[in-house]
């Protein structure tokens, strides 16, 4: 390689620092189910949920821009990659879950049959 | 050799003179990025098929702390938990050391490469031990259960001193009836038909075990209030009258733990993804051996084991993810 790279120890330990801590926080969590946490809703899903899922997607940025080291591309390459993931993995959760909770409330609301019983 | 360099070009000024770099990314690295997209997509669309299944039957699926609850050396302890968290554990790690070997690379350092390689590739092979560790348990089972003519699966409780209800083993319960089952293999079946093993108690044996046991109780799949329903004990020697079948583990039909899709999803999905770490592990061996030839000393590169590692980090991504929604959503 031509040009010279600067050692990125630090970088790395502080990264796997902030991956551990929201692995454990996640864990404890897990566990406990903190009541207020697991019985509120916001938009049709509780607390605890949401925070399982934000904080995944933390680890998800940092595990790409650390150490799949996004941070040190160009800024093309790394639109070209998240962005069509982005787009398409939101608009595919998006049509499946909606269409998966549909079925559910005809499986609720039809009386004539059983499904499972 | 030369072929193999494709970071040595000169590209100034020569746009289609060959040896040009679009978006600044080599064409072995620009290729596995094309290969980590589209497999992330490919995983994707399995965790948003899980999640479509799921949220058909949200009201009666399985609930994962009570089915991966076990801890090698703790056995009857409920830990919920601790061992995926030991496996997110030991993939973060080797994910750190394998970006320890590409920093180490970019200094040409040939010993300090092949340590950290090393040390990646015991990760992963520990990672894919507790898999198959965490899969003979989940394939075993534990308590067993009865499912329905219907299709559900009726598993079996009891009031425990905490005041809580506890789940009860059909071992615990099951009557011993006179039998005359046979295991039918291909040395005494009709033609060349063997049925699968028999469960270790017929229904017959369930029922009459339940109607032994005043404090047994049926509990069903529907949960209500965030836990599963229990029947009580009028309803659930009336319920046990539907059971068909015995069903102890779980298999790619039915499993004691509750909707069929799911062990179908946790085998898809886990083996598709531990499969991933298998080739991960065998990529990294090779790479791990040119290192120690000292291919890439020669290259005066050591791209390769950056490319290599992106493929492993791209497998921790994933297993953040499975972890997600597998174990704690």
């Amino acid at each position: 390689m031509a040009h010279s790279h600067e050692s990125n120890t630090k970088r790395i330990w502080t990264v796997f620092g902030l991956l551990s801590i929201i692995t454990i926080v996640e864990v404890i969590l897990g566990i406990a189910k903190p009541a207020s946490l697991h019985d509120t809703h916001l938009a049709q899903m509780n607390l605890l949920n949401w925070i399982f899922i934000i904080l995944t997607i933390v680890k998800a940025y940092y595990i790409m821009w650390a150490f799949m080291h996004l941070e040190g591309e160009k800024s093309s390459l790394r639109w070209s990659i998240v962005a069509p993931l982005v787009f398409l993995i939101i608009y595919l959760v998006f049509i499946l879950l909606i269409e998966g909770n549909y079925v559910f409330e005809v499986f609720g609301t039809a009386h004539n049959y059983k499904w499972i019983f | 050799m030369a072929a193999t360099v494709t970071t040595t070009a000169t590209t100034t000024g020569k746009t289609w003179g060959g040896g040009n770099e679009p978006m600044g990314a080599s064409y072995g690295k620009m290729m596995m990025w094309f290969f980590i997209v589209s497999d992330a997509l490919t995983f994707s669309g399995f965790l948003a098929a899980y999640g479509f299944s799921r949220f058909k039957f949200i009201e009666t699926w399985p609930i994962a702390d009570e089915v991966f609850n076990h801890f090698p050396f703790m056995h009857g302890v409920d830990a919920p938990m601790y061992y995926v968290a030991f496996m997110t554990f030991i993939l973060i790690f080797s994910s750190v050391t394998m970006v320890l070997a590409v920093d180490a690379g970019h200094h040409l350092k040939k010993t300090k490469v092949a340590i950290y390689m090393l040390l990646t590739i015991v990760g992963g092979f520990i990672f894919l031990g507790s898999q198959a560790w965490e899969w003979k348990n989940f394939i075993k089972g534990e308590f067993g259960a009865v499912e329905t003519k219907g299709g559900s699966i009726l598993q079996f409780v009891k009031m425990g001193e905490n005041g809580k209800y506890e789940r009860v083993a059909l071992a615990d319960f099951a009557a011993t009836l006179p039998t005359d089952r046979v295991n039918k293999v291909r040395s005494n079946g009709i033609w060349f038909e063997e049925t699968a093993a028999l469960p270790t108690y017929s229904v017959e044996e369930v029922k009459e075990g339940l109607k032994a046991h005043p404090e047994v109780l049926v509990r069903t799949e529907k949960i209500v209030k965030k836990h599963k329903e229990v029947l009580s004990r009028e309803e659930s020697l009336k319920r046990i009258e539907d059971a068909t079948i015995v069903v102890e583990g779980a298999n790619l039909i039915r499993n004691e733990y509750g909707h069929k899709l799911f062990a179908n999803f946790f085998f898809f999905i886990t083996g598709f993804h531990g499969f991933h770490v298998f080739s991960g592990v065998m990529i990294n061996v090779l790479i791990f051996f040119n290192v120690l030839l000292g291919t890439y000393e020669k290259r005066r590169s050591y791209e390769m084991v950056e490319k290599v590692g992106l493929y492993w980090h791209f497998v921790d991504l994933v297993w953040v993810f499975v972890f997600t929604f597998f174990y704690l959503v």
